[in-house]
């Protein structure tokens, strides 16, 4: 169905800054703000189990060395949980810092450098993360010297 | 049919004994108003002038701008219709607040302070308290603000029950003062937004039964620059002189967009 446009006696007028070039179809906000409120809830109860396990459980605060983390991710459901925390962190933060730069950046260059440096980093900081929780190897061999800690298992 | 007694009319005034009738004497006080003066043909800046006025306890903001223009500087430019919040010509930043000056009561306010005038933010000022609303009205355009139907006319009225007619009944009650868009934070940083009050008007039509084009509009809302822009911030709902549930509408609009699109 076609939409009859009727000219507005003023339409021409509207200073240039105000007129919206271009329209966006699709629905990439939208998606983007589901995922906001979905990824959100999900951090709370990923965060939270997280804090309790590292700070609460066990000896608490006290029990956390490179020992503990490297028992957490010898078990595939915590590299999991870690990952999806990861990811959804970032994602999370990234998305929010970008709506930041659009609410508060007025020129399009600017905004425009400031998600190039942000989209950059998110990048590198969630393929070294996931980098790290899949390669993390907790009895490493450097130049052939085993640095064997109380529990690596002894060969 | 002749009447010798010819009753007389009763006066069209009538005097009263001094101290007969009134409700008493208005109390007065004085106030000092000052106002974000702005004119391109003189100067780039803006700066403030201000006026010490004696206003009575019924007086409004308007009253006080209608005091300064009609008897002390008659270049100061506003706009006001009719004066009594349905036109929605005088929405203005009164110490601080969008309000409508024609129903902001002087004695509502803290008179003890100077009362701050200024324009709305976010639209290019032309003239002291008047702005281009033009960028206002474009996206209020945008949102097709008038029935569509598809289908043949019917031979009487559109029918529509009165819980369809309730069910927006709250954004029908806009009357275009840009109060809510330009208290918009939004709003103010580039302009792009299309609004609180253009997404109002466009919920108006949305959720009316009788009309056919509110995938339409929600397409139309459903841009970048659209409903998703929208923090929650609440200062629309705030500013809105006629007490509509902006942000709830908003809001409604979004959901609206997520079941249609989900």
């Amino acid at each position: 169905m076609a939409v009859p446009i009727i000219e507005s006696p003023r339409s021409g007028r509207v200073a240039p800054e105000y007129s919206r070039t271009s329209s966006s179809r699709g629905n990439f906000e939208m998606i983007a703000w589901l995922f906001m409120r979905l990824s959100g809830a999900i951090l709370v109860v990923l965060i939270f189990v997280h804090l309790w396990t590292s700070m609460v459980a066990g000896d608490g605060i006290n029990g956390v060395d490179f020992g503990f983390v490297a028992g957490k991710w010898a078990s595939p459901i915590w590299q999991i949980w870690d990952l999806t925390m990861l990811w959804l962190a970032m994602l999370h933060g990234t998305n929010g810092v970008r709506v930041i730069i659009n609410d508060y950046a007025e020129k399009n260059s600017t905004r425009m450098g400031l998600k190039a440096v942000l989209y950059a980093s998110t990048v590198v900081i969630v393929i070294l993360g996931t980098l790290v929780i899949f390669t993390f190897d907790p009895c490493p061999v450097i130049d052939g010297v085993a640095h064997v800690a109380e529990y690596c298992p002894t060969s | 049919m002749s009447t010798e007694t010819i009753e007389k009319e009763p006066a069209s005034k009538i005097e009263l004994a001094p101290g007969v009738g009134g409700g008493g004497e208005i109390p007065t006080f004085d106030i000092t108003l000052k106002v974000r003066r702005y004119n391109p043909e003189v100067s780039d800046d803006a700066h403030w002038d201000e006026w010490k006025l004696t206003m009575y306890g019924t007086d409004r903001v308007l009253d006080a701008l209608h005091k300064v223009k009609w008897e002390h500087d008659g270049s100061v430019s506003f706009r006001r219709s009719c004066a009594h919040g349905v036109c929605g010509s005088d929405a203005m930043r009164i110490n601080g607040r969008n309000r409508l000056a024609c129903k902001t009561l002087l004695k509502d306010l803290d008179t003890s302070k100077p009362i701050l005038v200024e324009p709305i933010k976010g639209l290019p000022v032309e003239k002291d308290l008047i702005v281009d609303m033009e960028p206002f009205f474009q996206s209020y355009r945008e949102i097709m603000p008038f029935l569509v139907s598809k289908g043949h006319e019917p031979t009487s009225e559109r029918l529509q029950s009165a819980e369809e007619r309730e069910r927006y009944d709250d954004t029908t009650k806009c009357i275009l003062c840009a109060a809510c868009t330009s208290s918009c934070p939004v709003f103010w940083t580039d302009g792009q937004y299309f609004g609180p009050a253009a997404i109002v008007n466009a919920h108006r039509f949305i959720f009316d039964s009788r009309d056919d084009a509110g995938d339409m509009r929600l397409e139309i809302l459903n841009d970048k620059e659209g409903v998703w822009r929208c923090r929650t911030t609440f200062n629309c709902t705030e500013a809105c002189p006629r007490g509509i549930q902006v942000t709830k509408a908003i809001s409604e609009v979004k959901q609206a967009i997520l079941t249609r699109k989900v």
